[in-house]
């Protein structure tokens, strides 16, 4: 267990390691979207309330989830790279924050687009629209802060800093729901409870919520490696691996 | 036994908040215009309302409490910039750093001054606008009561973003984008209180929960702050 943290230290490392990873998680979360999507959008069963318009949860919920987690993924990561200085923490900041940053417009878009057939509106001043709104313009406040500043380790720590406070806004986005009595419907999964809808609904859901974690795997693997490839630009390795390539 | 003498003369956490709270208020008396500047932009946003929107009572009275909580946030706002750059451009800012004493009291002092300077201001202009807004004598105590519990809440956090940015040339911009979405709460249950104290609601659960905002901020923002001053002094 310590001895893989104490790897991840090595940006060659994890270059190489996530080079074997990345068709794996590629290739699965393609299987996985074109299973979920086709199953939810084709042959799941229609609500029986709100007809055929309720099948963009299958892409609503899991952006929303993925916009949630990336935030805390990379507030955590932030503090691993302020505690224990890793840079791959820091790189994992940079390359997620554009990404968690179109997971929640993706859900602010495709709840805007659900909102219009069942509450008859594209937007209301909601706890849950209102809190995913300061999440987007948090991710902004990080993609800006990192833009601002030249020097990439401190921007990294400061966007860290920066993540860091803004993770008061996620748990307000997860209880916005419970504590305030508003239009937008409670969660639709929890880990403890058997889902309030039947399960040729939810499966897909489920499939469509691993298959959106593959995707941002995928994703994140591709941006950091960029990234570490840039940052690592004078070492050996990383000349040795260009020219070895160019030569090819 | 020098080691010792050090440490018994050395000044204590208090008196070294005492120092940097009397010399930053000291500047701060020393220029001020800037310190009228917020004030002036206070009344003026609130009066822009009634001339851009409607002038009509009933609409004053009843976005006259949102209207000044904006036109305060945005005070404060414009005097962040402030808060540590002339300290920076004149590097006493890294004298603070480099001395042994915890760096979030300093930290802590600076932002008191702050809000002394920019939040208490605004909070005795309050009323005067609250009367130009129409509001009842009972909403603007608790409008003041709301700006009381709340504007110490725009110091602290705004601090951090302050800190953040304290030796970039873009920095006014971008502590606006960086703590505008952090301060969208305080807006919320400030407002939400006096919208409530207007229909006659009980406000006791949104000035608990405005403590509990002032409780935590207070706590953790000149923690922030100040590792954010070491993040931006680093390069």
């Amino acid at each position: 267990m310590w001895t893989f943290f104490h790897k991840l230290g090595s940006p060659k490392w994890f270059y190489d390691i996530s080079g074997k990873w990345l068709p794996w998680f590629a290739v699965i979360s393609a299987l996985l979207l074109v299973l979920g999507s086709i199953w939810g959008l084709a042959f799941a069963p229609a609500d029986y309330q709100q007809g055929n318009s309720f099948r963009i949860i299958y892409i609503h919920v899991p952006s929303a989830i993925l916009a949630q987690s990336c935030f805390m993924m990379m507030a955590i990561a932030g503090a691993t790279g302020l505690i224990w200085k890793m840079k791959l923490a820091d790189m994992f900041v940079k390359a997620a924050a554009p990404v968690g940053a179109s997971f929640t417009f993706m859900a602010l878009l495709t709840g805007a687009v659900w909102g219009k057939p069942t509450w008859g509106t594209w937007w209301v001043w909601d706890a849950r629209l209102t809190s995913m709104l300061i999440l987007l313009f948090l991710y902004f406040g990080i993609m800006a802060l990192q833009s601002a500043i030249e020097d990439a380790a401190t921007a990294a720590k400061a966007s860290a800093v920066l993540a860091l406070v803004g993770m008061v806004n996620i748990p307000i986005i997860k209880y916005s729901v419970e504590w305030w009595n508003t239009l937008h419907q409670p969660a639709t999964f929890t880990l403890t409870e058997k889902p309030a809808m039947p399960a040729e609904m939810w499966i897909p859901l489920l499939v469509m919520v691993i298959g959106f974690y593959c995707f941002f795997t995928t994703v994140i693997l591709l941006r950091t490696r960029n990234e570490i490839l840039v940052r690592e630009r004078r070492t050996n390795w990383v000349k040795k691996l260009v020219t070895k390539r160019g030569a090819l | 036994m020098r080691a010792s003498a050090d440490i018994a003369t050395a000044p204590s956490v208090i008196h070294i908040f005492i120092t940097v709270l009397k010399r930053d208020l000291t500047l701060a008396y020393r220029r001020r215009q800037d310190l009228v500047n917020p004030m002036i932009f206070f009344i003026i946003v609130v009066s822009l309302f009634p001339l851009g929107v409607s002038p009509e009572k009933s609409f004053l009275q009843e976005a006259g409490a949102g209207v000044v909580w904006v036109a305060a946030l945005l005070a404060t706002l414009l005097s962040l910039d402030s808060l540590f750059k002339s300290d920076f451009e004149d590097g006493s800012l890294e004298q603070i750093v480099l001395t042994p004493q915890p760096l979030f009291i300093m930290v802590l002092a600076k932002i008191s001054a702050h809000w002394l300077v920019t939040g208490v201001p605004l909070i005795i202009l309050s009323p005067i606008l609250g009367v130009m807004m129409h509001l009842e004598f009972e909403t603007i105590k608790v409008l003041m009561l709301t700006l009381l519990l709340g504007t110490p809440v725009l110091s602290l956090v705004g601090a951090i973003g302050a800190a953040l940015t304290v030796g970039l040339r873009v920095g006014g911009v971008l502590i606006s984008l960086l703590i505008l979405p952090l301060y969208i709460p305080v807006l919320i249950f400030g407002t939400g209180t006096v919208q409530a104290a207007a229909n006659m609601l009980p406000i006791g659960g949104y000035i608990a929960l405005m403590g509990a905002i002032f409780a935590l901020s207070l706590t953790m923002s000149p923690l922030a702050a100040a590792a954010a001053l070491r993040i931006s002094l680093s390069n």
